[in-house]
Formats: structure tokens, C-alpha cells, sequence
């Protein structure tokens, strides 16, 4: 079975506007729209050279529109896609070499998240000059910092640390 | 109590609660007893915030036990001007002082401190965070005048910032304590602290926007500052100041046996005609601010966790 026709949705042909991958990791089953905050979370912006392949609002039966993210000859690692799960909690992750899917999971909620997400409190001693890595605690619908205390539920990909 | 640092309220249970308010109980009994126990010590003193109370009862609570203080002074006059990080800073005074207390305008603060040092550190106040030192007076004033279980207690005022209020709402959480909070709508409690509440399964609380539906039922009424400068303008302020000052006529709807207690500096919520009636016990609540900070210090410096059984 290849990455990219994995036909679960059946729309093979939307689908296909994505380039097939020889080697590295999809991201299927985005909500519409967070592809570029995947890639933000991630950490990958393509300025090292990496070979990107962003598919946004496609048609999915499982939502109504949904983003697929492939990044070439890289295979991410369980911490990593685990902090996906704040923002894309119902993502596929395929592992594919030589154009085979060779591993398939879903994403799983972290109970901590770091040097990931900015807290937006000014107040926050994280957000000053302090040699202090962001913390944020996964709460069952938000994220915590584990300084300050304050609580975010909505507009989470908003805090990602794209700096 | 077994603890490095005292960052939060939350992080102590009631025992440990228990063990500080007895601590500071035989401490207060016998001052005496305990006048040499920590002479050649050294507290830090690093107050990044104006502070009259706590810092001066810190400075008492240290001489009384035989130790000594040594002063990072005002912001002005250290290092901190010409910017040095909050990190290097207790990583430079842990070298001279044995235990460290920390006042910083910044939410946790005294948090990412405590992850730099190795001696005892006591958050003395982290922005609108926590103040889990005055805590323990305010529990130790409220043991004395009402005890701690089956507790009906109002706080009053600024919740939103009133980092005091966070602080004893959670450490009462261990108690039978019926919590009511009374603020006007735009100073609520922050919904971190609702959420830990909330997270208490036997937390008791209940808010409300005025005072005297809840008034007669109250042991203890804890009362802290409206801030004006909290308000976008002052016609908001005064729209909601006057709801929340206690005088004599409103408290003829209150319990006799009820306490009124505030941290202090206190502008106009409490009428001074209150200051020597039997509901006061503000300035006892100050004063208790050496007992309870004397048995904090002797308790974390102690290598016998405190034991006074020499």
C-alpha cells in the first residue's frame, strides 16, 4: 500500500494533487487548515532544504475538508507527533520507505510539552530574558504553563514557538 | 515537612500545614527556646518588589532564631540594572546565604528560581502567582480566632490579581472550608485558580458579585484591596468601590463572632472605626507574619526536618 493511496477517504484523485514520497513521514487526517501549524510545531519551515509537500482543505470523508502534510527523507519520532496531537489530535502518521507505508500510528496526547509553545500571559517569567524553556502541562482539553499557571484552551496553535 | 523550597500553597498538604501552624504556635509560646537555634545562618533577601510586611518580618523572624540576613537592596542599586538575569542573580546570592527569599513582579519567578538553586527558596511573592508564606500566617490567624474545619470564610475584593487570595483558596482546600469569593465581575478569580479548585473534589466554593447575601453565614470575612489602578477608568472603580468597604452599619447583618482579616495596606476597604471592635484581627494577622515565618525557616534549615526533641 502506498502513502498516498491510501484510499480511506476515496478520493484518490484530490488526493494524488499531492506528490507520492520515496522516503519520510505523511501526516494524514489534519483538521482543515493547520497544515502550516503541523509544520510550525514540527519546527519545519524548509529553510534546511527539506522537500515539502503540503495538501490544504482537501475534500475527506472523515471531516469535510482536511490538510496532509508529507516531509521527504525524514521520519519523525513518536515525541515529535506526540505534540501534534494539541492542535491535529486525530492525525495519522505514515512511515514510508521506498515508497511503502512501513509504519502507521495515530497521534498521542503528551502529558508535558516542551520548548514547543510560548505563553501568551506577559506576566509569565518565561516570557522575558530568563534562560527558562517553556513548559506546558497537556490538561484532557487545554494546555497549562508550567510556570505561571495559565490555562489556554482555544487558539493553541497560536502559541507555537516559531522563532 | 520535607520540602526544598516553598513555591506554592499547593504543594503543601494538611499535614504540612499542620506541622508549620504548630511549629509557629510553640515558637510564639516561648520565643526564647528557639533564640540561638540558627545563629551563624544567613537569609538572602531578594525583593525585586517593594515590600514593608514581609520583608521586615522575614528580617525579624531570621534575627530571632540567631541568624542573620544579608540584602540584595533595591533594584535600583544592584546588579538587576544593569541586567543580570533572575537566574544568575540567586545562583550568585545561593553562594553567600543558606536559604533564599524571593519576591519577583513576574509570574513564576520564584519557580524557575528554585530549578537554579539548591538552598531553601521561599516565594515571598511572584507577580499576581502565588504568596504561600503569608498563607501560612493567614491560616495560622484564622485557626486562632475561628479554627479550620467547618469554616464558612468570604474573600473579598480584587481576586483576579490578589495573589494572596490564590494562595489561601487552595491551601484551604485541605480543610472543611465553605469558600465564598465576592468580587465584582471584572475581578474575578483567574480560571487557573477555578480550575485547581474545581480539581479539589471536596473544594466548597461558590462566588458571588455582593456581600451581603452571604454576610451572617461568615466566620471569617478576608478582605483585600479594590486596585484602582486595575480599572480601564475611574468612573468603573467608583461604580464598585463603594460595594466592597465594611463600616459599622454593615456589619450589624454579621455574626458577632465574625473575623475580619486583610494583608495589608489596607486604602478604604475596612472603616477604621472596625480597628477596635472584636472583629479585627488585621494587625494580629501581621504580627503573626514572625511566629509562622520563624517555624517556615526553622523548618527548611533544619536538618532534623524541625524536631525540637534535642
Amino acid at each position: 500500500m502506498s502513502d498516498d493511496h491510501d484510499h480511506h477517504d476515496g478520493n484518490a484523485d484530490h488526493e494524488l494533487r499531492v506528490s507520492k514520497i520515496r522516503d519520510g513521514t505523511v501526516i494524514d487526517h489534519v483538521r482543515g487548515g493547520q497544515a502550516l501549524n503541523v509544520l510550525a510545531i514540527l519546527g519545519i519551515d524548509g529553510s534546511r532544504g527539506e522537500e515539502l509537500s503540503v495538501g490544504m482543505n482537501v475534500p475527506s470523508n472523515r471531516f469535510a475538508r482536511k490538510d496532509i502534510v508529507k516531509v521527504e527523507d525524514r521520519e519523525l519520532s513518536q515525541d515529535e507527533v506526540d505534540v501534534l496531537s494539541l492542535i491535529a489530535p486525530e492525525a495519522t502518521i505514515n512511515i514510508v520507505r521506498d515508497y511503502e507505508v512501513v509504519e502507521k500510528h495515530r497521534v498521542e496526547r503528551p502529558e508535558v510539552v516542551v520548548d514547543v509553545l510560548s505563553c501568551p500571559n506577559d506576566g509569565c517569567i518565561t516570557t522575558g530574558n530568563e534562560p527558562v524553556t517553556s513548559r506546558f502541562e497537556v490538561l484532557e482539553d487545554a494546555v497549562r504553563c508550567s510556570y505561571c499557571g495559565t490555562i489556554v484552551r482555544e487558539e493553541i496553535a497560536s502559541l507555537i514557538d516559531t522563532a | 515537612m520535607r520540602h526544598d523550597h516553598l513555591i506554592t500553597s499547593k504543594q503543601l498538604s494538611r499535614a504540612d500545614i499542620e506541622t508549620i501552624l504548630d511549629r509557629a504556635a510553640e515558637i510564639d509560646a516561648d520565643r526564647a527556646a528557639v533564640a540561638d537555634r540558627h545563629a551563624g545562618s544567613l537569609l538572602g533577601l531578594l525583593f525585586f518588589e517593594p515590600s514593608t510586611r514581609t520583608k521586615m518580618s522575614f528580617e525579624t523572624a531570621m534575627k530571632r532564631l540567631g541568624g542573620d540576613v544579608v540584602d540584595m537592596g533595591s533594584v535600583e542599586s544592584s546588579s538587576v540594572k544593569k541586567g543580570e538575569t533572575l537566574a544568575d542573580t540567586v545562583r550568585v546570592i545561593e553562594g553567600y546565604a543558606d536559604a533564599l527569599v524571593l519576591r519577583h513582579p513576574k509570574q513564576g519567578a520564584a519557580k524557575m528560581a528554585s530549578e537554579y538553586v539548591d538552598v531553601p527558596l521561599l516565594n515571598a511573592g511572584d507577580g499576581a502567582g502565588h504568596h504561600p508564606t503569608q498563607t501560612m500566617l493567614d491560616l495560622y490567624t484564622i485557626r486562632e480566632n475561628a479554627g479550620l474545619d467547618d469554616l464558612t470564610i468570604g474573600i473579598m475584593g480584587d481576586l483576579k490579581y490578589g495573589r494572596t487570595v490564590h494562595s489561601l483558596a487552595h491551601a484551604l482546600t485541605n480543610f472543611d472550608a465553605r469558600q465564598h469569593f465576592i468580587s465584582p465581575e471584572s475581578l474575578q478569580l483567574p480560571r487557573e485558580v477555578i480550575y485547581d479548585l474545581h480539581q479539589e473534589q471536596d473544594a466548597q466554593v461558590r462566588e458571588h458579585e455582593t456581600l451581603e447575601e452571604i454576610l451572617p453565614s461568615l466566620d471569617v470575612l478576608y478582605v483585600t484591596r479594590i486596585q484602582r489602578e486595575r480599572f480601564p477608568d475611574e468612573d468603573e472603580y467608583q461604580k464598585v468601590a463603594g460595594e466592597y468597604q465594611i463600616d459599622e452599619d454593615l456589619l450589624e447583618a454579621a455574626s458577632d463572632d465574625l473575623t475580619i482579616m486583610h494583608p495589608l495596606p489596607r486604602v478604604d476597604e475596612i472603616a477604621p472605626e472596625i480597628d477596635g471592635t472584636e472583629h479585627a484581627a488585621y494587625f494580629e494577622q501581621a504580627h503573626n507574619g514572625v511566629p509562622v515565618r520563624m517555624a517556615l525557616l526553622d523548618l527548611l534549615l533544619s536538618n532534623d526536618g524541625g524536631d525540637t526533641d534535642e
